[in-house]
């Protein structure tokens, strides 16, 4: 089992490597010369050439990688064309903030999505599953912005109850309540998927022998849910939780702008507009490397789950 | 109610109601089973064998599946028109069953002996501890060593699984077992074995059984009694030397047709033409009546009733005691 994780934390590598490359030469190959974006229209030319110059921009692409990719194995991410700040520190200032967002998110997705799974599972084909899976169907298609936007006429402007935008760290009450409206629009399309998942997931489960099984021992209906459905049905349901809080961790553009959080999401998207490579960069392996982790830990959570995975892990 | 019968099912009819159609799955079936003894319940896939069992048990799946009427009396009381909780304390613990496939009736993210230790919590008064410890011992009554209970089912053989299916079934001593195709899956020197274990098993407990199979070898192993059941219906019923000796219906005549016979040199099976009716849709008159060769206009007209031929034996037939085979 440690050999199996170690060997893929190994494959991280290569992994990292691919996503630092492809994501640096997109940025080199888009239009756009950061240059002119820091110093402005009206710089001379003279100018330009020296921050060119202090920046290394002048040099071959493939030296420029070269000399990032050293710098990152000092865990140097680099500064920011834009304020000079350093990259992993702006980074590690507004990830928390998005963690913070994300987790709220997919714990509401769970807590909402897995109990209406298994009611509409053990109730299927009646109107209680039809109203889920309008309800789930609802949820996958709705635009998160205006959601977003309808929950904040709602519950900020109309029943001024809650917070219509940022991050209000004063109190832990305050950052609850700020957490409120944004986490319920950012649960959204994970409930769905995970509604679906459950319920799809416990009806094949229900039908297989050992539930025959379990119920001709006397076992009461609750147990044959939760013991023998549900912790057999678990795995693809952690699948997809797994999925949607790695994409969640990648900070949600939309909701972060509509709620004008202070997360990573929307710092990329700024970053990227300001063609600011080494913070976009910077982003975007730290994000791959969350979401790897997310990943890893899935899978162990998978031999937890299943003994026959965890035996199948000894064996590689 | 006669004291000495353990169960008594008079006129179950069970049918699944499907969006594509009903489906007759127990048209009318009278089993009796007394106290210590054995009845084989013999007919081809698909003939309600199954369904009869999981309707004794209270867990034919619902829906589509519904007891539509009938009686099932257990120890006096009828099954039907207990609640729920109480089918519960029944189930596993005076009725218990094994079921078909051993590889897929043990819940894989379960350890086998905590699979054996739930039914005996359920039933027994033990704590965790001590039924755990029960679970051991019934492990090592199947033949399995007892520390392998920490074990999950992946781990374990066929046999090995159905040894402990059996050991899940046997835990609270119950007083029917209803064995469904206990050897189906396993191959030949494996059915030997759980046979064998099962029927000594059966003799130390004194525990009476129904057995679900197709395998007239079996049944002439171990039964004392047998049914054969066609289409939803039994149509012949009687001591084991009945059935084998004076085999009156057709039916069961043709099966016996399609066992190859070790002593008489023949070139062929003789199997039975055609295929079981389909459920949704069943025959007119006796229901075999398409794949039996003696059918006249009456059988596809008129279905046949019970006729008593001695005190232990009864065939569903017309030609039933007119003439003698």
């Amino acid at each position: 089992m440690i050999k199996y994780i170690f060997k893929r934390i190994l494959m991280l590598i290569p992994v990292l490597i691919g996503v630092t490359f492809i994501v640096y030469f997109i940025l080199a190959l888009t239009p756009g010369d950061p240059v002119t974006i820091i110093l402005g229209d009206q710089a001379t030319e003279q100018s330009k050439e020296e921050l060119r110059e202090e920046l290394g921009l002048n040099q071959p692409l493939l030296k420029r990688y070269a000399d990032y990719m050293v710098g990152l194995l000092h865990g140097d991410m680099g500064k920011s064309y834009k304020n000079n700040l350093d990259v992993a520190d702006q980074i590690m200032e507004r990830f928390p903030n998005t963690a913070i967002l994300a987790l709220t998110a997919i714990l509401i997705a769970m807590l909402v999505g897995v109990p209406v799974g298994i009611i509409s599972a053990k109730h299927q084909n009646t109107i209680l599953d039809r109203i889920s899976m309008i309800f789930a169907l609802t949820g996958i298609s709705m635009p998160v912005f205006w959601l977003g936007l309808l929950l904040v006429i709602i519950f900020a402007v109309n029943l001024r109850i809650l917070p219509s935008s940022g991050f209000d760290t004063s109190s832990i009450a305050a950052a609850a309540r700020s957490l409120i409206l944004p986490g319920i629009v950012l649960s959204v399309n994970s409930m769905a998927t995970i509604t679906r998942m459950t319920r799809s997931s416990m009806l094949e489960v229900m039908r297989k022998d050992y539930i025959d099984t379990a119920r001709a021992k006397g076992v009461s209906e609750r147990v044959v849910t939760f013991r023998h459905m549900l912790s057999n049905a678990l795995i693809p349901i952690i699948t997809v939780v797994g999925i949607s809080f790695g994409n969640l961790l990648g900070g949600s553009i939309i909701t972060e702008t509509v709620f004008a959080w202070p997360g990573i999401g929307r710092f990329v998207v700024e970053s990227i507009k300001m063609k600011d490579t080494p913070t976009v960069l910077g982003c975007v392996i730290f994000l791959s490397v969350m979401f790897s982790i997310v990943n890893l830990l899935i899978d162990i959570l998978y031999a937890f789950v299943d003994p026959r995975i965890k035996s199948q892990y000894k064996l590689k | 109610m006669k004291s000495e019968n353990l169960l008594e099912i008079k006129d179950l009819v069970i049918k699944y109601e499907t969006s594509d159609g009903v489906v007759h799955a127990v048209n009318g079936v009278n089993l009796t089973i007394e106290k210590g003894t054995t009845l084989g319940l013999v007919g081809e896939t698909g003939a309600g064998k199954t369904t009869v069992a999981k309707g004794i048990m209270g867990i034919v799946p619902n829906p589509p599946g519904k007891v539509k009427s009938g009686e099932i009396y257990f120890e006096g009381e009828d099954l039907l028109k207990k609640d729920a909780a109480s089918m519960r304390k029944i189930r596993g613990n005076e009725v218990s069953m094994i079921f078909q496939d051993p590889m897929t009736s043990l819940n894989p993210v379960m350890t086998v002996g905590d699979q054996i230790a739930e039914v005996i919590g359920i039933h027994q008064n033990l704590n965790k501890k001590e039924a755990a410890l029960k679970a051991k011992e019934m492990l090592e009554m199947v033949g399995i060593p007892a520390d392998r209970s920490i074990e999950y089912p992946h781990q374990f053989s066929g046999g090995m699984k159905q040894r402990v299916v059996i050991a899940i079934a046997l835990a609270c001593n119950p007083q029917l077992l209803i064995a469904d195709e206990p050897t189906t899956a396993l191959d030949v020197t494996i059915q030997a074995q759980v046979l064998d274990m099962m029927t000594n098993l059966k003799n130390q407990m004194n525990t009476s059984m129904l057995l679900i199979t197709h395998d007239l070898g079996v049944v002439a192993q171990i039964c004392d009694n047998v049914a054969i059941m066609y289409a939803g219906e039994i149509v012949e019923y009687g001591t084991l030397r009945d059935v084998f000796k004076s085999t009156t219906h057709p039916y069961t005549e043709g099966l016996f047709g399609s066992i190859p016979s070790l002593t008489a040199d023949v070139k062929r099976l003789s199997p039975i033409n055609g295929l079981m009716p389909d459920p949704m849709n069943l025959p007119i008159g006796c229901k075999f009546s398409p794949r039996c060769k003696y059918a006249d206009d009456r059988c596809r007209s008129q279905a046949p009733v019970m006729t008593q031929l001695s005190a232990t034996h009864c065939a569903a037939c017309w030609r039933a005691g007119k003439e003698e085979n």
